[in-house]
């Protein structure tokens, strides 16, 4: 949980990924057309990634637990999170507040 | 009687009518004004013929005289003459009610009207019978072959419902064996709404009862916004669209968790839907593309609005489909991984591993369906948030009219005439 929380203050957008995951594929590729660099950690290569995963999932409470989205250190939620936030405009300024755009 | 004579006149449209008003109503007048009629069908029904007692003839030739109305009756049997022409010979099976009895009875009653007509006018010229009996006679067997054709009509009617109730029954012993067979088929007809409908085949029925509830409520928003509806009015009609269109995406998801390539692949579409399909339904971003253009007056800050709503729903849709992309390779290489030489032990290990892995990953499948009918239905809402009621009616007509016009593109082309 620890290293969880202080992985995702580390950088404006952090994404807790696993590699094989489509739908987490799905989430960098939205990061990226809006010019945002995320921080992604797969935690299939990550030592500690059991333990991550499983401090993910009480945050999240749902399956699966990944994709994980933090903006500005706080956790924002999974695809359809991301997805409704970005439709209703909402995004983009949560973006710009935590510094990962600055247009 | 004025009314009596227009009625008349507006009998020859019996075209789809069993019960003709003005049939009944002349009826009912001329009834009254020959009133042996009941006596007359006791005793001449059987014969077939009609032998004309004198009795008859001079009560309705008093009747005629009181009344005063000759050239009423004289309309009248002329109107029975073209009912016996006709009416009787086109009627459809469907509206032919008359028995042969009803046959005979105008037989008589025309009758009665000639007779009250001639004896009224010139009761003591016996030279007028030929021509009377001539006329008549003609007549009257008109009647009769028309009598004929309409039982024979009856019959063909009445042995096609036999065949569609056999028919019937066949297709329900079906049913039962399929329900048997596993297959679960949501209950009797008149459910309002199918309860668990898994399986393709009930997903199909469910939508087709979606759509054509769909349609009328279009109809209903169209009509009130033709009438220039209150708001009021107009934004619960709109309200109604708009949570039907979640009933499907409720659908949609149930059926996905038993068949996902069923809806992904769009077969409960048409072809051309189906064609121009993305993640198993609409495209958010070119639907908002059609309605920038037909919203027309917005202001600065709608058309702002509706223009970033598209560019996000376009970004969406692109993650979710390069998501999709990554998901299709990296299945392809699963796959690919498991081929080579057959026979070794390792290798069916191997096999069998891969697959289990193909199997995990097409299991994201739903989940892609889900975000893309997330997707679709956030994009109605916020469309929705950011128009006035009466644009947010205008859009929904749009879109119906645009998949409407696809639908219909589809048949178009499916029936195409072929070299």
């Amino acid at each position: 949980m620890d290293r969880v929380l202080r992985l995702s203050s580390q950088k404006a957008v952090v994404i807790f990924s696993v590699s094989s995951c489509c739908m987490c594929h799905t989430v960098k590729r939205l990061f990226m057309e809006l010019g945002v660099d995320a921080a992604v950690h797969e935690l299939d290569q990550d030592p500690k990634g059991r333990d991550m995963e499983r401090a993910l999932a009480k945050m999240l409470d749902r399956t699966p637990t990944v994709p994980a989205v933090f903006i500005g250190g706080n956790l924002v939620g999974s695809t359809d999170k991301v997805m409704s936030l970005h439709l209703g405009g909402k995004l983009v300024p949560l973006l710009r507040d935590a510094g990962a755009l600055w247009l | 009687m004025p009314s009596f004579a227009s009625s008349a006149g507006i009998q020859n449209n019996t075209e789809g009518n069993t019960t003709n008003p003005s049939r009944e109503s002349c009826f009912g007048l001329l009834k009254q004004s020959i009133a042996v009629h009941n006596d007359l069908e006791a005793t001449t029904k059987q014969s077939g013929q009609q032998p004309l007692a004198s009795v008859g003839v001079t009560a309705s030739a008093s009747k005629v005289e009181s009344l005063g109305q000759q050239p009423h009756l004289l309309f009248l049997s002329s109107q029975f003459e073209n009912w016996g022409d006709s009416t009787m010979a086109d009627a459809s099976p469907r509206t032919d009610t008359s028995t042969d009895l009803d046959i005979d009875e105008k037989n008589q009653m025309l009758e009665q009207g000639q007779l009250a007509v001639t004896g009224a006018s010139d009761s003591s010229d016996r030279s007028k019978d030929k021509r009377l009996d001539q006329k008549t006679l003609r007549r009257l067997a008109q009647n009769r072959e028309a009598a004929r054709k309409s039982r024979l009509r009856k019959k063909a009617y009445v042995q096609q419902l036999e065949s569609s109730r056999l028919k019937l029954t066949q297709l329900e012993q079906e049913l039962q064996r399929a329900r048997q067979q596993g297959i679960f088929i949501s209950g009797s007809a008149d459910q309002s709404h199918a309860v668990g409908g898994n399986g393709a085949l009930a997903f199909d029925v469910e939508y087709a009862r979606w759509l054509e509830e769909h349609n009328r409520q279009v109809n209903e928003l169209r009509a009130a916004v033709n009438a220039h509806a209150s708001e009021n009015d107009l934004r619960s009609i709109v309200d109604g669209v708009l949570s039907h269109y979640e009933e499907i995406f409720r659908l949609k998801g149930i059926a996905a968790k038993a068949d996902v390539f069923h809806i992904l692949s769009g077969m409960w579409k048409t072809p051309a839907e189906r064609c121009f399909l993305w993640l198993g339904g609409f495209r958010s971003s070119e639907l908002l593309k059609l309605l920038a253009n037909q919203l027309e007056p917005l202001t600065e800050q709608q058309l702002m609005g509706i223009c970033n709503l598209q560019q996000s729903s376009q970004q969406a849709e692109d993650a979710l489909s390069q998501g999709m992309e990554a998901l299709q390779q990296s299945l392809a290489e699963t796959l690919a991984g498991s081929l080579g030489p057959s026979g070794s032990s390792g290798n069916v290990a191997n096999y069998m591993g891969q697959m289990a892995m193909a199997m995990g990953k097409l299991g994201t499948l739903e989940n892609f369906l889900r975000q893309a009918d997330n997707l679709r239905q956030q994009t109605l809402q916020q469309m929705h948030r950011i128009l006035t009621t009466r644009q947010s009616a205008r859009a929904l007509l749009a879109i119906h009219d645009y998949l409407s016009r696809l639908r219909a593109l589809s048949s178009l082309w499916l029936a195409r005439p072929r070299e």
